[in-house]
């Protein structure tokens, strides 16, 4: 399996991902830790994080795959979302609570 | 050192825009508000993705990170407005 395909596995097998640096409880970038903030202020506890720190090929991959230059990066059910200013705005505007709902479904 | 004046000017030449905003002053952190009449049509990711084409390589090589408001000048006027 190529990083294109590892990645499209990852973001379809699990409802909701989130790429970052570092861990949730261990971010290693500020934007990182806190789009793991919002999720968690949506009352999302339980998503899939790939730290690309540890995954170098992936955080290359991911780069190309959402043609997004730039880590965070949050998809669910299978859709690039954005990175950590969109998940931000989606937040403050109610948009992603709703997004995140029916993902959990 | 990369400054918030050459970062908008590098967005302002790839991108036709109505209005832009850049601070940061550390030449790596930068925050922009840019608003397009490119954008129009577009969703947020697909905005993004057109600032980003604009800065073209200085994106992968000297920015560490740019915070983004995109607006269409519609959206806007409305946010001004508010």
């Amino acid at each position: 399996m190529n990083v294109q395909e590892k990645i499209r596995n990852q973001v379809t097998t699990n409802a909701i991902v989130l790429y970052m640096k570092g861990t949730p409880q261990s971010p290693q970038c500020g934007f990182s830790g806190a789009t793991v903030q919002i999720l968690n202020a949506c009352g999302v506890q339980d998503f899939a994080t790939v730290d690309v720190l540890a995954n170098p090929e992936i955080r290359d991959g991911i780069k190309a795959y959402a043609n997004w230059p730039t880590i965070p990066q949050l998809y669910i059910k299978g859709e690039f979302v954005g990175g950590s200013d969109i998940v931000r705005e989606m937040f403050e505007q109610g948009e992603l609570q709703k997004l995140l709902q029916t993902a959990q479904v | 050192m990369l400054t918030a004046s050459e970062l908008r000017n590098t967005i302002v030449k790839g991108l036709s825009c109505d209005h832009v905003e850049v601070l940061g002053d550390d030449g790596q952190h930068f925050e922009a508000v840019i608003v397009s009449p490119q954008f129009t049509g577009k969703n947020r990711v697909q905005q993004h993705q057109l600032v980003y084409l604009a800065l073209g390589d200085r994106m992968r090589s000297e920015i560490h990170a740019l915070a983004m408001r995109t607006f269409t000048p519609d959206a806007w006027a409305q946010s001004v407005n508010k």
